[in-house]
């Protein structure tokens, strides 16, 4: 997989660079399969067959079924892509950035309407790792 | 010849699209976003451009991993609106101008962009929700529009300089048409936020702020801005903010900024708009 790359260093954020692109090709086409309805009635209806079509890891696949979203990130996935899996479970933007911060929707919301998450403090990983002691 | 008279910059967040199509741009929280436009329309309404050439970003639904043009030109007649998982929006479809498209490729290109020819696609919000915008849900698009779509969805975009230079490039292809058109350029994004992960909800109004204050007033030095920085201080997603160069590049060394609005947020991203004119 390459170097390290200088944005390795920003807190709780995975740049969708080209090694990743890689990564999650299927993962991220599979989703984009969801654009179509006739797929998103066969994927809901065996979630599990559906996702044995496509050359994915066992670790995506599972990701997928679990609705994990950083899981997914982690393992190549892209928000926009992404969007197409909540979309089809009828969830929004707000919903899964909530779960993926670890908060729930009124919390996340509210941070929103506060002017969101600031930036002091949450440019580089080792402000995070003091604020967790 | 042809005639850049304006540059305009905005968001284009997809739920201010939901907002409008599902009657809710009323509600409190939608009508601070809508209110700052008021001017715009107004603004757009007396300025009367023939074309609008629009800066935006796919979002995964007319490109996929499959193919990721760096740069690419709409050169169709006409562009369908995508189907996003919800049904296509509800708005007119987008009417190109082909020959001023073709014009324009083949004079970039030969200035060393190597943008894609693309002769068929589908637009999403990217660049519908910056029309409904500026021009409210009329039946038909008033002007005709030449989609420019960049990949800022893969890591790495173009770098802020090379959208600026591209601007420049696009700016000479324009002025060299024959024909009597006013045109205005669109660049769309940003501006600070994150969509992703535990640092989701990203936003930084004093990075956006100084940002609003050099498109005016020092454009060269945003066109300096490294990606590293943009992603830091702008959010994962503010990195589309790239886009804005290409716009500001388009337009005169020196110009007039006519309007301004800021505001957070319209779900999960700052929402910032400008509108820059050529001081002739």
């Amino acid at each position: 997989m390459g170097k390290p790359n200088a944005y390795d260093d920003i807190p709780g954020t995975t740049v969708f660079d080209a090694q990743r692109s890689r990564q999650g090709y299927h993962l991220n086409m599979f989703c984009m399969s969801l654009m179509k309805a006739e797929n998103r009635e066969t994927f809901k209806a065996n979630e599990r067959a559906y996702l044995d079509r496509w050359p994915m890891t066992e670790e995506q696949k599972q990701a997928v079924l679990d609705r994990d979203w950083n899981g997914m990130i982690d393992r190549g996935g892209n928000i926009y892509y992404l969007a197409k899996l909540f979309f089809t479970d009828q969830k929004s933007f707000q919903y899964v950035a909530a779960i993926m911060t670890g908060s729930t929707q009124e919390e996340y919301a509210a941070m929103m309407l506060k002017g969101g998450r600031r930036p002091e403090g949450n440019r580089y990983k080792r402000e995070w790792k003091k604020k967790r002691g | 010849m042809g005639r850049i008279i304006a540059g305009v910059t905005t968001s284009h967040v997809p739920a201010i699209g939901a907002a409008l199509d599902n009657g809710k741009s009323g509600e409190p929280y939608w009508k601070k976003v809508f209110d700052g436009y008021k001017r715009s329309k107004e603004w757009i309404r007396k300025a009367k451009p023939d074309v609008i050439l629009l800066v935006y970003n796919d979002h995964a639904s007319a490109f996929s991993l499959e193919i990721i043009p760096t740069f690419a030109l709409g050169c169709a007649a006409e562009f369908p609106i995508a189907d996003e998982g919800w049904g296509p929006r509800p708005v007119p479809k987008v009417i190109g101008h082909p020959e001023l498209a073709a014009h324009v490729a083949q004079s970039v290109i030969l200035d060393e962009f190597d943008l894609t020819v693309v002769n068929t696609m589908e637009v999403d919000h990217g660049l519908t929700v910056p029309l409904s915008l500026m021009y409210g849900q009329p039946k038909e698009w008033p002007c005709r529009v030449i989609p420019l779509p960049v990949n800022v969805v893969v890591y790495p975009p173009p770098t802020a300089h090379r959208c600026y230079q591209l601007g420049r490039a696009l700016r000479k292809a324009i002025r060299s048409y024959d024909e009597d058109l006013r045109v205005v350029v669109f660049g769309t994004g940003g501006m600070s936020h994150q969509l992703q992960g535990p640092r989701a909800g990203f936003i930084n109004s004093k990075f956006d702020h100084r940002f609003l204050d050099l498109m005016t007033k020092d454009p060269k030095a945003l066109a300096r801005i490294t990606h590293l920085e943009l992603l830091r201080e702008a959010g994962s997603e503010g990195i589309e903010l790239v886009m804005w160069l290409i716009m500001r590049g388009a337009l005169d060394e020196k110009v007039r900024e006519v309007h301004r609005f800021y505001h957070v947020p319209a779900s999960n991203t700052a929402v910032g708009h400008l509108i820059l004119e050529n001081v002739k």
